[in-house]
């Protein structure tokens, strides 16, 4: 069976894709935000996983409103990138992992997951800075399984709905008939809000309580209402249902327990706090 | 029939609901469409015929040649396109939130990095 290793929780943010291409890793103004990354890049190259599944939220290229699913898996043999409109750099594609995506696909609508399935799909800066962050260097060494989440038209999904698809994700990868590495991404959050004069919202409390329940207590946000976490976190805050799904997949049977490798806090990058944190799954 | 809101406005935010999705569509529309360099350029070549054709209403119309995005936001704007028509004129996020709560570039950053302490 496939061997699900840990998950990786990080903000995704346009502007760390134009920070990347122009080289500003070490400029005083990111360097707090890069350097949490090392650490986190010395971990996966020692666990070195194959695939990672990963949970993001599309802005607008992938899905319009014309049809916006609320859970959307990707069952591509790759996916490529495009213009999202601001002139970021479009990356190489993407490798699937077909066996896995539909592995998942089975796996969660079997538990009445009824979601939408793509054999072709765009993935935007939120599937892929994280790849970029996680392994600069060279072709991306992993294949992945992109997980879309509803954040832009609500009603979103429940925090506890989305805790328990991602619960269902890890059932399906502790069942895969596989002998690779999985790894989790969460790609999201954390506090922030883009629109309204409340535009600029961050909730350090929040923020700071959420990461360390995701070690101890990770159905903590459950409690909360999608409005509830508008409310603390902010309109894009709530791509935190994320990192929720992300640390979900870890739970099922027994060696549900983990271990934080490496975190990192930030604020702000663009209107952003931005946070990170790995854990890994201990047996 | 319209929808109700039982819960409680969050002060200075717009939940992009139902209501909001339906009122703004070809606003969204047409800002999705900007995901692509040709149609950005045909945007800017002649604004007014573009959003013919995209058939914005009155209130979208004077909100996009206002360049003002509570306005457009009132309008069903949703900020995940509109920020792909920010980009047509180069706006980040910071100068997006500057607009929105009066404040100058340098305050409105100067209150992100406060959040932090």
């Amino acid at each position: 069976m496939a061997k699900l290793i840990g998950c990786i929780g990080t903000s995704h943010i346009p502007a760390i894709g134009g920070a990347i291409h122009k080289g500003l890793q070490q400029d005083p103004y990111w360097k707090p935000f890069f350097d949490g990354f090392p650490p986190i890049r010395e971990w996966l190259g020692k666990v070195k996983p194959d695939v990672v599944v990963i949970f993001y939220n599309d802005h607008g290229l992938n899905f319009f409103l014309d049809k916006m699913p609320t859970f959307a898996v990707g069952a591509a043999p790759q996916y490529n990138t495009a213009d999202e409109g601001w002139g970021i750099p479009v990356l190489p594609p993407f490798k699937g992992e077909l066996d896995l995506s539909w592995q998942i696909i089975n796996t969660l609508v079997e538990k009445e997951f009824d979601i939408v399935t793509c054999q072709e799909m765009l993935v935007d800066h939120a599937c892929t800075l994280p790849l970029k962050l996680f392994w600069p260097e060279g072709e991306c060494p992993v294949t992945v399984v992109p997980i879309c989440i509803n954040t832009v038209q609500f009603p979103l999904p429940k925090a506890s709905r989305v805790y328990a698809m991602g619960k269902a994700v890890g059932e399906a990868i502790a069942a895969w008939d596989s002998d690779k590495t999985v790894a989790v991404i969460g790609s999201g959050g954390l506090s922030h809000q883009l629109d309204g004069e409340r535009a600029g919202h961050i909730n350090k409390a929040f923020d700071l309580q959420f990461m360390e329940s995701l070690l101890s207590n990770p159905e903590w946000a459950t409690q909360f209402s999608i409005h509830e976490l508008v409310e603390k976190t902010g309109t894009q805050g709530v791509e935190l249902l994320m990192w929720l799904a992300m640390r979900a997949a870890l739970t099922p049977g027994k060696g549900s327990g983990v271990r934080k490798v490496h975190s990192n806090y930030h604020i702000p990058i663009s209107n952003t706090a931005t946070g990170l944190l790995a854990l890994e799954k201990v047996d | 029939m319209a929808s109700n809101h039982p819960l409680p406005a969050i002060a200075g935010t717009t939940l992009f609901d139902g209501e909001q999705a339906k009122k703004g569509y070809a606003l969204n529309k047409m800002c999705f469409s900007f995901n692509s360099a040709d149609n950005r350029a045909e945007f800017q070549q002649d604004e007014e015929a573009y959003m013919r054709k995209y058939r914005l209403t009155e209130p979208q119309a004077a909100a996009i040649r206002a360049r003002n995005v509570l306005q457009l936001i009132a309008a069903g704007g949703n900020a995940y396109y509109l920020a792909k028509f920010a980009g047509i004129f180069g706006l980040d996020m910071q100068d997006i939130g500057a607009q929105q709560t009066g404040l100058t570039k340098d305050e409105f950053k100067a209150r992100l990095v406060a959040a932090g302490k």
